[in-house]
């Protein structure tokens, strides 16, 4: 009884780990090359910015969501 | 890292651990929240009007993932929520236009006025959930039932109730037309009106204290239109990816929203929202209800905090 939640802590910090790594380089380097390129935006164009804003916050929203379930489904079958 | 658009500095570690900390919260309560995340920006020095716009950009990308999960466990009344993203838009909109009137008044009257006013909100939310979550637990062991397991797939019954059935029951019974039936959530019948007065309110409080206000609209579901708590936590998560979206794009056209700063805290929260929703198997209403209360408390403190040392906690 007690194995199970013992793999399923396994699992999530292996995850946590392997995720943990991908976004602080996405921070670093994707986010950084944004902030001057959003920057220009917010002062020159609301409207372009208001949907770049938008635009990038669900792009993450959903490829972030599939990055999680890919990496649960990976680590799952390696623990398996 | 410096965030161009709002002129802060905050570490980006911060923002992703705040992220992941709401993340867990909010797909466990299915709240967008707020409640910590806008006092958890505002303590390190973001401007309140930036507070409220880039809190629901960070919440629309959340609540996809946690929507996401708890559809697939069952818990979202596709109907309910499409009818609730109506009069929420239009509450949102009034929400934003009052912080709009209190821009003319200066930054300070915004970070007055809106502070004491979420202080106010969160304190009693807690003190009222608190005491009914209380009144139904004390009610199931009078009567010496243990409530189910939430092992059900159907949301309507994973052994909820709520000492406050009676209120919802008398508002089900208004006749004003057109009645609707609402399957998912198990309610026969129900005026569309109070759905959309209910709604309304929230997104007064979501465009003007920020976020999903969820902490309004959660409780609301449950104790005015006799949602049961599972369903209510799915569909308002739902709902808030659409009205929170409708909020982003409003503020930042107003110049309120960082989406950088929404951009490197809604990488924490990802993980928590999944975290979260997967958690609400476990349990059952009043006691999901219950863990809710401290909560708002927690940022009603931060609130208060900044609000009296007038500077940030970095």
């Amino acid at each position: 009884m007690e194995e199970k939640p013992k793999s399923a802590l396994k699992t999530f910090l292996i995850e946590l780990l392997v995720y943990a790594a991908l976004v602080f380089f996405y921070v670093l380097l994707v986010i950084r090359l944004l902030g001057n390129w959003l920057y220009g935006l917010f002062e020159h164009s609301k409207i372009h910015y208001a949907i770049a804003a938008l635009l990038l916050i669900v792009g993450q929203g959903i490829a972030l969501e599939m990055l999680t379930t890919l990496l649960l489904k990976l680590v799952r079958l390696r623990t398996h | 890292m410096d965030f161009l658009i709002s002129h802060t500095h905050i570490s980006p570690f911060y923002l992703i651990t705040a992220g992941f900390l709401i993340g867990i919260l909010g797909g466990f309560f299915g709240v967008g929240g707020s409640f910590i995340a806008g006092p958890a920006l505002f303590a390190v020095g973001v401007p309140m009007n930036f507070v409220v716009g880039t809190d629901l950009a960070h919440i629309v990308g959340k609540s996809i993932v946690a929507a996401k999960k708890h559809r697939a466990l069952g818990n979202v009344d596709l109907k309910l929520g499409f009818i609730m993203v109506t009069g929420t838009i239009a509450g949102v909109e009034v929400g934003a236009q009052g912080i709009e009137r209190l821009k003319h008044l200066g930054q300070a009257s915004v970070d007055k006025v809106v502070g004491i006013t979420f202080v106010i909100v969160l304190v009693s939310i807690s003190g009222f959930v608190a005491w009914e979550s209380w009144q139904t637990l004390k009610m199931q062991r009078k009567r010496g039932g243990k409530p189910k397991k939430s092992s059900s797939r159907n949301a309507a019954d994973k052994g909820d109730e709520s000492a406050f059935a009676h209120i919802a029951k008398r508002i089900h019974s208004i006749k004003i037309p057109p009645m609707i039936k609402l399957r998912a959530s198990g309610i026969k019948e129900i005026s569309l009106w109070a759905i959309l007065a209910v709604s309304f309110v929230g997104g007064i409080f979501s465009g003007f204290l920020g976020g999903g206000a969820g902490y309004i609209r959660m409780p609301s579901m449950v104790y005015l239109l006799g949602v049961p708590t599972h369903v209510a936590v799915g569909t308002d998560l739902f709902e808030v990816v659409i009205s929170a979206s409708y909020g982003t794009f409003s503020h930042a056209l107003k110049g309120n929203v960082d989406i950088m700063i929404a951009l490197v805290m809604h990488t924490g929260a990802a993980i928590g929202a999944q975290l979260g929703a997967a958690s609400t198997q476990y349990f059952h209403g009043p006691k999901i209800r219950l863990a809710f209360v401290p909560l708002p408390l927690i940022g009603a403190a931060i609130v208060i905090y900044g609000l009296l040392s007038g500077k940030n906690m970095k």
